[in-house]
């Protein structure tokens, strides 16, 4: 079975996040960019996969400008066998990225495609679900356990409630959440290795793909600053703070 | 003994990431060796670098670990289980080592990977690296490398210990000094004298010396830094050593000391490079959130143009180590060049490090503080591998 992965290459999760000066957005020049961390789950669930025997071939799948070549040599490290770049300088939105995957996907014909439940940047939470719908595929999302049969998936799901388990016919679409695996390192001599693995160019005209973004962003605004304490000299005073002024009692 | 009590630092992730900017045309996979090393050393390192500090000593499961992961193999040929990647792989190594704030597991390291084991790959036959070097490589075998005597430190070419030829062997007699992983190490490469008619630098050989071998004692020391690394003073008491343990040829060996160093010292830059920025990053943190005078210690411009100037000196040493690393890989002649980071960047990591630590105030003076430590551990650096002064007259010889 082929599984198809999809990396997507954000600010690492360590920077302090600045918003441009013009509002427009989010400062990525000279920042650290890194795999979205929910994608690195995903790719070390693949490649769990293959070292199980259940899975025959791992293609990894990053989209936007050339730097995206890293992240998927990130992943050719950990155990992708090969590696699809979507080149394009366009903001993609999560409906283009999905019907993009969706095109990879008539393609490809993988029997499961792992995305990551949301990506640390937008935090949209929407790719997996929309790729679902739109391959008319069972979806298995916030996945905390999977095991993988010859024509369906078990799947742990986490939820408000607790753990939900389901089963879906394969193919189909998963999408990991952070209890499902640690992510492996990638070893120096895999790293070397991962130079010698094919990456496939292609640009989304070339997959008949509308990448236009449906959304506009109006502004993006820094959070509030927290404002400064008070110190109260009693517990009264603090009771009626309480009440009268953060009416939380 | 140790007196006094270390007690628990903060080991918190830092709020304020302090990096320098990559270095330019830096390859694609030394970036991603970057990142796993970093990735390393935040779970293992650091978390655990205090009780290895307690104890004096660095597990070998973490060698082991590292060998694992293929960090302890990057100078070595491929054929043995290494990468064979060049000196700006050490250099980045060394940087991202450097910020674990334990500079006895970095020198610990180093040590193993490119001071001593370098030598097996530059100088050994075909059968002593397919005997050490895999072992090396995956992190069961530990090395040293002892050079240094008593009366001989920078001043190589003055070292006494003497190896006699007996039959086809040779029996070593001697004593090395200040000599890293030499306690809980297993393979030390020794310096010895093989011909006493030679004049200084000529009549030297190295030799593959097993730590446990009968005639080979050692004493361990106490280090004012870099607790966590064992250094020992060595003691070869008519050690019998077999044939194959001549490493290279005989009376060349100063020529391999003398490469060798060269790596040492982009080592060096690297470790500083790491060091800096991390001592700049703790202080960050601390200035930032420390109230003084109505505000925090940031909002001070004296405080804030203190830092701003150590992180303006470190970036610029960071960047002559970087340019020395491309020009060694590229191999270039660049002995000015790793002799002017050697006498440089050291230098430049004890203003950052006592500069950061005035900015903790009496906090920085207290065992325990990250910064404390580092002042420590960075004492070292201006005199191992060169000290400062011999490197000044490295540079002044080629101007």
């Amino acid at each position: 079975m082929k599984v198809l992965v999809a990396v997507k290459r954000v600010v690492d999760y360590n920077v302090k996040i600045r918003v441009k000066s013009d509002n427009t957005g989010v400062e990525t020049a000279n920042v650290k960019m890194s795999m979205n961390p929910f994608d690195e789950i995903g790719v070390e669930e693949a490649v769990r996969l293959k070292e199980a025997g259940k899975a025959t071939e791992i293609v990894a799948v990053s989209m936007g400008p050339q730097a995206c070549q890293e992240t998927i040599r990130t992943a050719l490290a950990m155990g992708a066998d090969r590696g699809i770049l979507v080149l394009t300088d366009a903001e993609l939105q999560p409906l283009a990225v999905a019907k993009i995957l969706k095109v990879l996907c008539d393609k490809e014909q993988p029997g499961l495609v792992i995305l990551g439940k949301q990506a640390i940047d937008d935090d949209c939470n929407q790719t997996g679900q929309m790729l679902a719908a739109l391959l008319d595929w069972p979806q298995a999302t916030f996945a905390s356990k999977l095991e993988l049969g010859v024509s369906d998936a078990r799947v742990t799901r986490e939820i408000d409630g607790g753990l939900e388990t389901i089963t879906v016919t394969l193919p189909a679409v998963l999408t990991t959440d952070l209890r499902l695996n640690e992510p492996r390192y990638a070893s120096l001599p895999n790293i070397m290795k991962a130079k010698k693995k094919p990456i496939d160019t292609v640009d989304p005209a070339s997959l008949g793909v509308d990448v236009a973004p449906r959304l506009s962003t109006l502004k993006v605004n820094e959070p509030a600053k927290r404002q400064a304490g008070v110190k109260v000299a009693t517990v009264a005073d603090l009771v009626a703070k309480l009440k009268t002024e953060a009416k939380v009692i | 003994m140790r007196t006094g009590t270390i007690r628990e630092p903060q080991q918190r992730q830092s709020a304020t990431p302090y990096r320098p900017a990559e270095p330019m045309a830096l390859p694609e996979e030394l970036r991603m060796l970057r990142d796993q090393v970093r990735r390393f050393v935040e779970t293992e390192v650091t978390p655990n670098g205090l009780e290895w500090e307690r104890t004096g000593l660095i597990p070998r499961a973490v060698f082991r670990k590292m060998g694992a992961l293929g960090f302890l193999g990057m100078r070595h040929p491929i054929e043995y289980g290494g990468t064979d990647l060049g000196p700006l792989a050490s250099m980045v190594f060394a940087e991202e080592l450097g910020r674990s704030t334990f500079g006895g597991f970095t020198a610990s390291v180093l040590v193993h990977t490119d001071m001593s084991a370098v030598h097996i790959t530059r100088d050994g036959s075909p059968a002593q690296k397919a005997r050490h070097l895999p072992p090396i490589i995956r992190g069961e075998t530990i090395c040293a490398i002892a050079v240094t005597e008593a009366h001989a430190g920078s001043d190589v070419a003055g070292l006494k210990t003497r190896a006699v030829r007996d039959g086809a062997g040779w029996v070593l007699r001697g004593s090395k000094m200040f000599i890293t992983n030499a306690v809980h190490g297993d393979l030390i490469i020794v310096a010895a004298r093989t011909d006493p008619e030679a004049k200084g630098s000529r009549g030297i050989s190295l030799f593959l010396v097993d730590r446990h071998a009968p005639g080979v004692s050692v004493t361990a020391l106490e280090k004012h830094g870099w607790l966590c690394s064992d250094t020992a003073e060595i003691v070869f008491d008519d050690v019998r050593l077999p044939a194959d343990a001549l490493l290279g040829e005989e009376n060349r060996g100063f020529y391999g000391i003398m490469d060798t160093f060269q790596n040492e010292r982009i080592c060096v830059g690297g470790i500083c490079a790491g060091e800096t920025a991390k001592a700049i990053e703790v202080t960050l943190d601390y200035v930032k959130t420390r109230q003084a005078f109505g505000g925090t210690l940031w909002d001070q411009p004296v405080v804030r143009h203190k830092l701003a100037s150590l992180a303006c000196k470190a970036a610029a040493a960071r960047q002559l180590a970087y340019q020395a690393a491309t020009l060694a890989a590229e191999g270039r002649e660049c002995i000015r060049e790793v002799s002017m980071v050697k006498a440089l960047a050291p230098e430049v990591l004890h203003e950052v490090v006592h500069g950061c630590l005035q900015l903790h105030g009496g906090t920085g003076f207290m065992r325990g503080t990250v910064i404390e430590r580092m002042a420590r551990d960075a004492r070292i650096l201006t005199i191992g591998g060169g000290a400062t002064e011999v490197m000044l007259e490295e540079v002044a010889k080629r101007m």
